[in-house]
């Protein structure tokens, strides 16, 4: 078992695995932050709960931080171990001929949605966390939804927000049924999957989007 | 019809090559792309410069010896075709063409558009077979009935040519295609299965070593693949590895 | 020198299991000091290399190619035959025995074919054992088709690639065995010249093809594998790099060569469609079994066909001349290869050829779509099917049945053979010719053996489909392992062959001053040059059918062809490198040596038989009349030159045949 995460594949399914990690908690996010579109306080009240219930806190968050740090770093990892498999490279290569945009560019996508998360730990994580572990402000558990409104406000953000959006759902469009196949699956060439995946790459980011031009628009 | 040729040079090995521009005319559309190389090599050996060094064999498409990547595609623009039987009706009077060596840090040129592809040899050395002697007293061939589906998915991944187009499409020239299709044939046959662990742990081991990168389902091997040899035969090698390893 | 064939006594259907019983064997620990050098990894070299390795010897196995897998019986498409009788329908020993001699028109061993009948059943075992995926039938059980000129279904295949499929499986077999370090693999290596030491087969000189580098390599026996020499027509189905040479050198050192003449050429491949051609693409004869031959019966039609005015669907039944139906009402289009093929050069010499070259005729599949269409419609139960719905069930059933085979005419041709008939020619395609060989499979120099398509063997003058694959893994799996053995088993003592003697110095420097002066005369024309001109020669004079004149003329033309060629060739490049050209002109000139003993061959022999045609021995009356006439009284015999110097300068050998066993008749297809 050991020998098994040290081999391509194993790495591959390691890639896999995070990355269905990371939707399920995309679509948890994504249900969380439309709630801010229907209800002040129905968002209000998931987001105590999850920032205050300690296993979400103390374990599925670490998770999730190891999650996304793995998956990139991974990410980077596997794409200069690709690199060093070609040194030469073609002097034309014709790769829309038999493969997606999308596929082949996983590390721009990736490197955009990277760039994203920074910002958006800046914008919001950090706070946060320094509003409940570091200044030990009292809690409110009715200012999420004033936060998350308020941070809508700026247009520029918005527009970085929309086309790291963009970069999410090119970045689905390959990972979704990609990480079927990783796991051996043939699930992921099935037709539905490939519907399933393609209605989740394009749904919910689309969905963040129209969150973030609501709030924007509601000002 | 004329058409400008961009080709590949290197002289060996361990030379530094170059794209050099090659004019070749009256090319017939029934040619094939190797006859129309035949043609530019014959006018090249009656100036007295050296013809280019292209790997062929067979010539209708099954010993997968040739190996060139053409105008950015492995064998050229059309499907479930070698280079040998890619013909000159797939091109126009006055195209330019770009011919390069199937690029990969896995497959050195050796020359011109010759590749070493041996290092598929030593993936199948690690396990590419049924550890079985030949004797004559192998027990009767009809002795395990092994089902036709199973049979006919063999099949179809024995079916590889190992030319490693697989190889030279994938943007992380990883050879997923090719050790999957030869860890499928075994693993579906039960002749193959008593040794299934031991080889594929052996040969994606040998794989990784011979510098193959890894693979990211782009997909692009399966379209180019001369033989239509299916990506369902890296899912089955993934599966196996699983199985192996856990 | 006497021909001792070294028949074992016996009654035919013991000789083999009785000599193995008596053979001198190795004893396991000897072996390891034994080597042995395999030329060639085609299914024969392949498989001879595992099975020697797995024995024990050291062996050491050369391909030109990058990889064994490459060898050319890859191309091998219908199957391999076997004496299972898994399909309950009378197969035997015996009867495979009887079709293969009776096929190869009674001119193989009789003791050699009989072996190769007794163990075709173990391959199949073999091959299963090692992952062969065969075609198998619902109940998991293998699958069997039938082929041309024999009575029973014994032909094992997998879809269209058998003998890539079986040479897989042999090359499996070798890796086991590279990885065991027990086959050391030279890939890209020619051998060049063969050293005998003391009357033995000690050692061979190969050319590293990546670098140059000439080197010497001995071993205690050398085994040839290196396949037939159908190239010497230039256009064959042979691979383009297929050669003479290894075949060529040994007998230039004693081995004797038999039956040169015997060619088989197989009627369905696709046409020439100009000069540049380099090389025919065979189609399986299985089409043979649904299409129909044939030509225009008016010249007004080829002609306008020809010139694009008319197409061969506009030509009504009775405009049409299906020539194989007409002359041979009992097999029609099924009659065997060679009747095929000259029938086909019949008609297009008389003009009736319907491709600009004037060299194709056409393979007509719409009655059977039409035929299959109707057959369905009543399966299907449609009343009154319209002409459109019987095509396209028609179709279909033909699509399921040849459906690769018509891709491939398609992407080569740009036609659609649904629509419009195939166009097919005759194409050089085996070489039941080759080095003689004893009944141990070693030839006239001693530790010297040929396997394969390279012997002359059991295939007679003509070989049945589905025999080469049989041929090549008998040899290489099953009969050349121990009777090498009981040569080498002389040998235990001997210690490893010094590679410093005098012999490997002469050797080593005849290859490379022939090297030297490729690469340094200042000639005008190019390699192929010559061989396209060898090429037409052998075709047009020694080709499907022959005549004495002919073959003089042939004989005279190459001579002074070889000639031109040793003073006017051009190769470019230098020696120390990866050189095709060079590799090619040492090639051609064997082949430009080889081409005359063919026609020296065919000129001696003065009667018709399997693939060998002369147009001075046909039947001259009766219902025959105008047929092949064989002459068992005078050529019942194997005809094996020894190498004098110039070709037309062979010394014959004969090896009388005695048919023991089977009774000799004349073939009719009438």
């Amino acid at each position: 078992m050991s020998g098994f995460f040290k081999s391509s594949i194993g790495r591959k399914v390691a890639m896999a695995l995070s990355a269905f990690f990371l939707m399920i908690f995309l679509l948890q996010h994504f249900v969380i932050n439309l709630l801010s579109v229907f209800s002040a306080d129905a968002f209000n009240e998931a987001s105590h709960f999850m920032g205050t219930n300690p296993l979400i806190q103390f374990v599925m968050q670490p998770i999730l931080i190891f999650g996304v740090v793995f998956h990139f770093v991974m990410g980077f990892v596997l794409e200069i171990k690709n690199k060093k498999a070609r040194q030469v490279s073609y002097v034309s290569n014709n790769g829309n001929a038999n493969s997606t945009w999308m596929s082949r560019n996983m590390i721009y996508s990736g490197a955009a949605i990277l760039a994203f998360i920074v910002l958006h730990f800046i914008d919001f994580w950090i706070p946060e966390i320094n509003h409940k572990y570091i200044a030990f402000l009292p809690e409110d558990p009715t200012r999420y939804f004033g936060e998350l409104h308020h941070k809508f406000e700026n247009p520029i953000r918005v527009g970085a927000y929309v086309i790291a959006f963009v970069f999410l759902a090119l970045h689905l469009l390959h990972g979704f049924t990609s990480a079927f196949q990783s796991v051996g699956a043939t699930a992921g060439r099935k037709k539905t999957m490939k519907d399933i995946g393609k209605a989740y790459a394009i749904l919910i980011p689309l969905g963040f989007i129209f969150i973030a031009l609501y709030h924007h628009l509601n000002h | 019809m004329n058409l400008t040729l961009k080709i590949w040079r290197q002289k060996d090995s361990k030379s530094k090559g170059q794209m050099v521009d090659y004019k070749v005319s009256d090319i017939s559309e029934h040619m094939s792309f190797l006859e129309m190389m035949d043609v530019l090599n014959e006018q090249l050996v009656a100036k007295g410069e050296e013809p280019v060094a292209f790997d062929h064999d067979c010539r209708e498409g099954i010993c997968g010896m040739c190996s060139m990547y053409i105008n950015g595609e492995a064998h050229g623009p059309d499907r479930g075709v070698t280079t040998c039987q890619l013909h000159m009706r797939m091109f126009k009077d006055g195209d330019t063409i770009t011919i390069e060596p199937f690029r990969a840090a896995a497959f050195p040129v050796i020359k011109d558009l010759v590749v070493d592809r041996t290092s598929f040899d030593r993936i199948q050395q690690a396990g590419g077979y049924i550890s079985v002697n030949t004797s004559g007293n192998t027990q009767d061939a009809n002795a395990i009935p092994i089902s036709k589906h199973a049979a006919d998915e063999a099949m179809d991944a024995a079916t590889c040519i190992g030319c490693g187009a697989c190889v030279a499409t994938c943007k992380n020239s990883s050879a997923m295609l090719f050790v999957g299709a030869k860890v499928s044939q075994y693993a579906l046959l039960p002749q193959g299965q008593v040794e299934a662990a031991d080889r594929v742990r052996n040969m994606v081991a040998q794989m990784d070593l011979e510098g193959f990168g890894n693979c990211t389902n782009t997909g692009a091997c399966e379209i180019e693949c001369p033989k239509g040899i299916s990506l369902e035969n890296i899912a089955r090698m993934n599966r196996e590895l699983l199985k192996a390893s856990f | 020198m006497a021909l001792n064939s070294k028949v074992p006594q016996g009654p035919i259907k013991d000789k083999w299991t009785n000599y193995k019983d008596h053979i001198n064997l190795v004893n396991p620990a000897n072996k390891r000091h034994i080597d042995v050098i395999v030329v060639g990894t085609g299914l024969a070299g392949g498989s001879a290399s595992a099975t020697l390795a797995e024995l024990g010897y050291n062996v050491k196995a050369f391909a030109y190619q990058d990889s064994p897998r490459r060898a050319h019986s890859i191309a091998a498409q219908g199957g391999i035959n076997a004496a299972k009788n898994y399909q309950g329908d009378g197969d035997s020993t015996y009867r495979l025995f009887y079709d293969t001699v009776k096929g190869g028109d009674y001119r193989s061993r009789e003791a050699n074919v009989y072996r190769l009948a007794e163990v075709s059943a173990n391959i199949i075992d073999q091959c299963v054992a090692q992952g062969v995926p065969f075609a198998r039938d619902y109940g998991g059980l293998l699958d069997n088709r039938s082929f041309g000129g024999v009575l029973v279904s014994r032909t094992f295949y997998a879809k269209g690639q058998t003998g890539q499929q079986l040479l897989l499986g042999a090359y499996s077999a070798m890796n086991r065995q590279i990885a065991r370090g027990k086959i050391e693999m030279f890939n890209r290596h020619e051998m060049l010249d063969v050293v005998i030491v003391d009357g033995k087969a000690r050692g061979i000189i190969a050319r590293n093809l990546v670098t140059g580098e000439i080197e010497r390599h001995s071993a205690h026996a050398v085994v040839i594998a290196s396949g037939g020499y159908g190239n010497v027509y230039f256009l064959s189905t042979n691979a383009m790099g297929s050669n003479a040479t290894a075949a060529w050198k040994i007998h230039k050192k004693g081995a004797f060569f038999a039956n040169p003449c015997y060619t088989q050429i197989h009627p369905t491949c696709i046409p020439r469609s100009g000069d540049y051609q380099s090389k025919l693409t065979l189609m399986s004869e299985s089409l043979r079994n649904d299409g129909r031959i044939w030509v225009p019966k008016n010249m007004d039609d080829v002609l306008a066909i020809r010139e694009g005015k008319k197409k061969p669907t506009d030509l009504s039944e009775d405009e049409r001349d299906y020539y194989l139906e007409r002359r041979y009402p009992a097999f029609g289009n099924l009659v065997p290869r060679d009747v095929a093929s000259r029938a086909a050069k019949e008609r297009c010499d008389a003009g009736y050829g319907v491709n600009a070259t004037g060299e194709a005729v056409y393979l007509d599949f719409a009655s059977a779509i039409e035929r299959y269409g109707k057959e369905q419609a009543k399966i299907q139960g449609i009343e009154n099917p319209s002409k459109e719905k019987i095509t396209e069930l028609g179709e279909a059933i033909v699509e399921a049945k040849y459906g690769n085979l018509f891709q491939m005419y398609e992407k080569i041709v740009d036609e659609n053979p649904y629509k419009t008939p195939m166009m097919i020619y005759p194409a050089t395609h085996y070489t039941m010719g080759g080095v003689w060989v004893d009944y141990n499979l070693m030839t006239t120099v001693n530790g010297l053996y040929c396997i394969g398509e390279a012997n002359f063997s059991d295939h007679g003058a003509n070989r049945l489909g589905a025999s080469a694959l049989m041929q090549g893994l008998a040899d290489g799996y099953f009969v050349l392992p121990y009777t090498i053995g009981d040569y080498l088993s002389h040998d235990i003592r001997t210690g490893k062959i010094p590679t410093d003697s005098k012999e490997f110095d002469e050797a080593e420097k005849s290859v490379k001053d022939r090297i030297d002066f490729f690469i340094n005369n200042k000639g005008t024309h190019s390699v192929d040059y010559y061989h396209k001109k060898l090429g037409k020669i052998m075709w047009d004079k020694c080709g499907m059918s022959r005549n004495e004149q002919g073959l003089k003329e042939a004989m005279a033309e190459i001579k002074a062809l070889r000639e031109d060629f040793w003073k006017n060739v051009k190769v470019p490049g230098s020696a120390n490198e990866m050189n095709p050209e060079l590799e090619k002109a040492g090639r051609v000139a064997d082949f430009l040596e080889l081409g005359e003993l063919f026609a020296k061959d065919a000129l001696n022999r003065n009667e018709s038989c399997g693939g060998h045609f002369r147009e001075e021995s046909v039947e001259l009356e009766g219902e025959q009349k105008g047929e092949a006439k064989r002459n068992d009284k005078d050529y019942a015999y194997v005809a094996a030159w020894e190498y004098k110097g110039e070709p037309a300068d062979a010394v014959l050998h004969k090896e009388e045949l005695e048919f023991k066993d089977i009774e000799l008749k004349q073939r009719s297809y009438k």
